[in-house]
């Protein structure tokens, strides 16, 4: 075959492959947002889900959802930048730092069924508290820590040497130029790794279907006891968030209108995951910016 | 003051150490705890491991005036690595010229249109796919070949979706590493961009894309729900592509809600999660492995 022809032809070959993929987003798109936006009505977004009757909505699954989101990055990001901050502006070549890039690179690794049942012995049995919220936090904390780890650390690494040379030459400590110059510095970058890492707390369910649980229970929204099962600020309830609820319903199949309720849920989180995906692209965005500013 | 001062400072440091620490301990213990569970099978249980691994009889709930729990996941296993396997065959070819399409065919429309669409089915959760798998494929499957549609098939096409992102953003990233110079001199002696991609940019990049290829199947391997929900579910050695089967991780998912602790059924399920945790550590090992030999050469 002549050189020319078969340039073009594998010049359309890899367009092809980009408008597939293009194709395959669409359609998965298109398909839950058209089957999905109809059922998002206030009663379905704000109410309550039901057992085995039609007509139950995903109010509290939303809430707990961010809920959930709150509490594992209460968690994830002190850990999370604490060892990056570690890695970054403390470690110095060794076997401690070693281990510690071994760990994060296997923890990364694990699968998110298997990370569940560590969170089932660990923060369900061991600990003694059932299926709750805390515990499924911790187990999402787990998950994402590789993640919060390697973009905080890229953050801080993207830091030029020169400023905390200028500090420590003004005398500062080392935790002074770290806490006062450097993490200021990286914050922005520090935040996106942030979000990066919420976003995966959305969609998750595998990991909590034995940590966290798959049921909200009757929550009362004047309850303000934090210990009170029907407290819904209370840690230690079970919980259940979107994902799993569209995994619940489907594996029950007790409801009459599961079809409806599973993609009106699907929709609902589709909707989410892509906002966030908005917000974190239009924050790199805007760091990017600055970088090519300061230059 | 300094003294104030140096207080905080001892104290953030000990955050700093800590927080390090804690990643080291969680990543010991979750393989302790997985693997004493797991090794409780073969321990306590008394089950031969050549029969775990190997047999495909699965009845972890006979009783023992029948001979007692047979306990083989041989099916299991077939399952997760069919299923894997197909995904993987359908993914890496797809993702590997999108990779290429986004870094050097296409920069502009790669970077504003095709990269941003990976991003989105990057985020899409696995559940999510598994709703579109069982409401829209598994019906397809079901009125164009017949059967239920629940299939090997279906569990592969799901799959295949959900590792392409991860598959070519490693991709990318690879591409990306190849100096321009070697292009420019492939281009400049004549060649045209099909043959300066093949013989000069692909042979150097491929160790990265053979990485982006593991990671893709080690996703692939340890995804549960999307799997479980288009699988069928059932304890035996599919026949055809169309035919139902099980994996470890939907086996997993099925029946730890209801299996009680400590039970030889119960243990086994921890036996399989071990599995997978081998597995997984076995991916990121040979993935380190490819990488290394990438530099030295």
């Amino acid at each position: 075959m002549n050189q020319k022809t078969a340039d073009k032809l594998a010049t359309v070959v890899f367009w092809a492959a980009g408008v597939f993929i293009l194709g395959i987003l669409a359609v998965i798109l298109g398909y839950i947002l058209y089957r999905g936006m109809r059922y998002l009505t206030p009663a379905f977004v704000f109410g309550r889900s039901r057992a085995v009757r039609a007509g139950g909505g995903i109010g509290l699954q939303i809430f707990d959802t961010f809920y959930l989101l709150v509490l594992t990055m209460l968690f994830t990001i002190p850990l999370g930048v604490g060892a990056a901050v570690y890695l970054a502006e403390y470690a110095r070549p060794g076997r401690l730092l070693e281990i510690i890039r071994i760990s994060t690179e296997t923890l990364a690794s694990v699968p998110s069924i298997v990370a569940g049942l560590f969170g089932l012995l660990v923060f369900v049995n061991l600990t003694g508290w059932g299926y709750s919220l805390l515990g499924g936090a911790l187990v999402l904390t787990v998950l994402n820590l590789p993640v919060m780890v390697r973009v905080s650390e890229d953050a801080l690494r993207a830091i030029p040497p020169a400023l905390r040379e200028a500090s420590l030459g003004l005398g500062a400590t080392q935790w002074q130029t770290v806490w006062h110059v450097v993490l200021p510095a990286a914050l922005p970058g520090i935040a996106t790794g942030a979000i990066i890492a919420a976003g995966r707390v959305l969609g998750e369910a595998a990991a909590l279907l034995y940590t966290a649980g798959q049921s909200v229970g009757a929550l009362d929204f004047t309850n303000f006891n934090l210990l009170s099962p029907r407290c819904p600020f209370n840690p230690f309830r079970p919980g259940e968030t979107l994902a799993v609820h569209i995994w619940k319903v489907n594996s029950e199949g007790r409801l009459p209108d599961l079809t409806k309720v599973a993609d009106g849920t699907a929709a609902a989180l589709l909707l989410i995951v892509l906002l966030f995906n908005l917000v974190v692209r239009a924050l790199i965005k805007r760091q990017q910016y600055r970088h090519e500013g300061l230059r | 003051m300094k003294n104030s001062a140096k207080r905080w400072g001892a104290l953030g440091e000990r955050w700093l150490l800590l927080s390090a620490v804690v990643l080291v301990i969680i990543t010991v213990a979750i393989i302790l705890f997985i693997a004493q569970r797991g090794l409780a099978t073969f321990f306590v249980h008394k089950v031969s491991p050549l029969e775990f691994f190997f047999s495909t009889l699965w009845r972890p709930d006979r009783t023992a005036a029948e001979g007692g729990p047979r306990l083989g996941i041989a099916s299991f296993i077939v399952g997760s690595v069919l299923v894997t396997g197909l995904a993987v065959l359908m993914a890496a070819p797809l993702s590997i010229l999108t990779a290429f399409f986004i870094v050097e065919i296409a920069p502009g429309i790669g970077r504003r249109l095709i990269q941003p669409a990976v991003e989105i089915l990057a985020g899409i959760p696995s559940v999510v796919y598994g709703w579109v798998g069982l409401s829209l494929l598994v019906p397809f499957l079901r009125s164009r070949f017949g059967g239920t549609g629940f299939s090997v098939l279906a569990g592969a096409l799901v799959l295949s979706v959900m590792i392409t992102p991860t598959i070519v953003s490693v991709a990318c990233e690879a591409i990306r590493s190849f100096p321009r110079e070697g292009k420019e001199a492939a281009l400049a002696l004549g060649s045209t961009r099909w043959q300066t991609l093949r013989w000069v940019v692909f042979p150097a990049v491929l160790p990265g894309l053979i990485t982006a290829v593991i990671l893709g199947m080690a996703r692939a391997f340890g995804e549960a729900l999307a799997v479980q929900m288009v699988i069928g579910n059932t304890h035996t050695l599919p026949r055809s592509l169309l035919d139902q089967t099980i994996t470890l991780t939907s086996g997993i998912t099925l029946d730890m809600g209801y299996t009680i602790m400590g039970t030889a059924w119960n243990s086994a399920l921890w036996t399989m999660a071990l599995v997978l945790l081998l597995m997984s550590l076995a991916f990121i090992l040979i993935s380190r492995a490819v990488t290394r030999r990438g530099v030295l050469k």
